[in-house]
């Protein structure tokens, strides 16, 4: 065998190897998809049915038993809700601390980042108790509240990272001309930085709509999001296979797809800068 | 800039973090030491420690210290060894390298509900799961594994929710390795293992370090797989102490009991944040 050979075998050997390990860890995920285009009965059928003839009832279906449109009307609003607002008070805090760092910036940025140190478990109680006092349980409001805080830390965080990396002789420019500050972010900062702003907001949705600690212990119905609903399906009674796994593929497809394209941004954000 | 106007653009979102650190955390404090009952607010009096002795001698509390502890130590190590293990892996060029990329990744965007449930039915249940079905055809009992093995079903969850994160930040790690560095290494005759053992781990201790500071904040919050999965159970075997404040509040109530145990969640994670801040600071340029 020559050297070229060998290096194609190795090559060979790799991928199937990646491969190999690829299928088997997305094959729950392959399998949710599947199985949501079976009857019941082929979903729990053993061995496993692999040839069977699709049918699209499990998607009507979930919209009957579960009210999925309510729900995802939920999780949009939250998610989206919560990242706009978290955008809002964001990028004035970044703003200022990427042109005008003073001593105490980079105190002020580590102490954002030890709020997200905070294990929500910590603080379960008051907060279900000032949402009882104030009839935000099972509300969007108390949700969208509680996720904006929750990433405001991330969203400063990259936001900061991003307007670091401008050139700051555009803003000097801006400023010969008469601008204001709120000129300079809304007409000079914002338009150069979309990019890295809709990146953000991506990965804030991500986490929102994935979240499952607050959805699970505030919410019941009303303002339960797609997480919450889909907890609903652990309940023993029956065996809802398909349902569950049409409503699961609703539930994530979106993000997944979101995901593949913010990995960078995600790796950044959720490392808080310190993987590039 | 005046600096008038960066304090003022910077505000609100200092305002907003600051009260929402310190007011739930001195109510959790302060309902940690008195007496509580919703329906005689008069008889709530201060009363120490007695809420942390009732917590910490409760019969779930070492179960639930001790599976939160396993539960941390052994994804962690799932996930940092096998996600060094892959990233190496599939750093090289081969056939399909980004479809394979995307494959490895996906777990880590599926929402924990939806996680818990493939797994607790499709691929765990004892009679028409995946794996009951492996045992079977391999002519063996299969195993009932949330009964039989709850933890262990949580950490297989838990592990192949954070393997793809593992994966994630290794690779975008990797992608910034020297490769002329490697390319030297090659021709002094240094082999695959030895660049791997030489040059690929020291390149990644920090994203390792990294890496497991950020899943041990996530891991010690580990509570829909449970909730959604096990339950708890069964008896305590897969509570954590996540689970059993959140046991101790909402299902039975008990918001003094409840709030000692979050403080005692608390110190915990300031514990490994302590670590993390800094190691972030370190490599912070403002």
């Amino acid at each position: 065998m020559t050297l070229n050979q060998q290096r194609k075998l190795k090559t060979f050997i790799t991928g199937l190897f990646a491969w190999t390990i690829a299928l088997v860890l997305f094959f729950p995920i392959f399998w949710m998809f599947v199985t949501s285009f079976k009857t019941e009965l082929q979903a729990i059928s053993i061995p496993p049915t692999l040839i069977f003839e699709p049918t699209l009832d499990n998607y009507s279906e979930v919209q009957e038993r579960s009210d999925y449109i309510h729900h995802a009307f939920n999780s949009i609003v939250t998610a989206f809700g919560s990242t706009i607002l978290a955008l809002i008070i964001a990028v004035p805090a970044a703003f200022s601390m990427a042109f005008a760092p003073g001593k105490r910036t980079k105190d002020v940025l580590l102490w954002m980042l030890s709020t997200k140190m905070l294990p929500a478990v910590g603080v379960l109680v008051p907060i279900y108790i000032l949402c009882r006092d104030y009839g935000l349980l099972d509300s969007k409001t108390a949700l969208v509240i509680i996720f904006t805080l929750m990433n405001l830390p991330i969203v400063v965080w990259m936001l900061f990272s991003y307007f670091k990396d401008l050139p700051k002789e555009i803003l000097e420019a801006a400023r010969m001309d008469g601008a204001t500050p709120w000129d300079e972010v809304v007409k000079v900062v914002l338009p150069l930085s979309m990019g890295a702003i809709s990146s953000t907001a991506l990965l804030s949705i991500v986490l929102c709509w994935n979240e499952s600690f607050w959805s699970l212990t505030l919410t019941a119905s009303d303002a339960a999001p797609l997480t919450a609903m889909i907890a609903s399906y652990s309940s023993p009674e029956g065996l809802f296979w398909a349902k569950l796994s049409a409503a699961s593929t609703l539930a994530c497809a979106p993000i997944v797809v979101f995901g593949w394209f913010c990995q960078k941004q995600l790796v950044q954000g959720l490392t808080f800068g310190a993987v590039k | 800039m005046k600096r008038s106007i960066t304090r003022l653009l910077m505000a609100p979102s200092v305002i907003l973090l600051l009260a929402w650190m310190i007011i739930p955390l001195s109510m959790t404090i302060y309902f940690s030491t008195i007496q509580f009952s919703s329906y005689n607010p008069d008889q709530n009096g201060f009363v120490g420690w007695q809420n942390f002795e009732f917590f910490i001698t409760d019969p779930a509390f070492i179960p639930a210290v001790s599976n939160t502890l396993i539960l941390l130590l052994s994804v962690l190590f799932i996930t940092v060894v096998f996600g060094v293990m892959l990233s190496a892996l599939i750093d090289k060029p081969f056939f399909g390298q980004g479809i394979v990329r995307v494959l490895l990744i996906s777990p880590f965007f599926i929402m924990p509900t939806v996680n818990a449930l493939i797994w607790k039915n499709m691929m765990m249940n004892p009679v028409y799961g995946i794996f009951a079905w492996i045992s079977q055809s391999l002519g063996l009992e299969p195993i009932d594994w949330l009964s039989s093995y709850p933890l262990m079903s949580i950490i297989i969850m838990v592990s192949w929710q954070w393997l793809p994160f593992a994966i994630l930040v290794f690779v975008t790690a990797l992608q910034s390795q020297d490769t002329e560095q490697k390319e030297a290494a090659q021709m002094d005759g240094a082999t695959g293992w030895h660049i791997f053992r030489y040059l690929t781990i020291p390149h990644l201790a920090r994203p390792i370090a990294v890496v497991v500071m950020i899943e041990t904040i996530f891991l010690l919050a580990v509570f829909a797989e449970i909730l959604v999965s096990t339950g708890g159970g069964p008896g305590y075997d897969s509570t954590n102490l996540t689970y059993l404040i959140y046991n101790q509040a909402l299902l039975q109530f008990d918001v003094a009991a409840a709030s000692a145990g979050g403080l005692l969640a608390v110190v915990l994670a300031n514990i490994v944040a302590f670590f993390l801040i800094r190691a972030v600071g370190k490599n912070l340029t403002v």
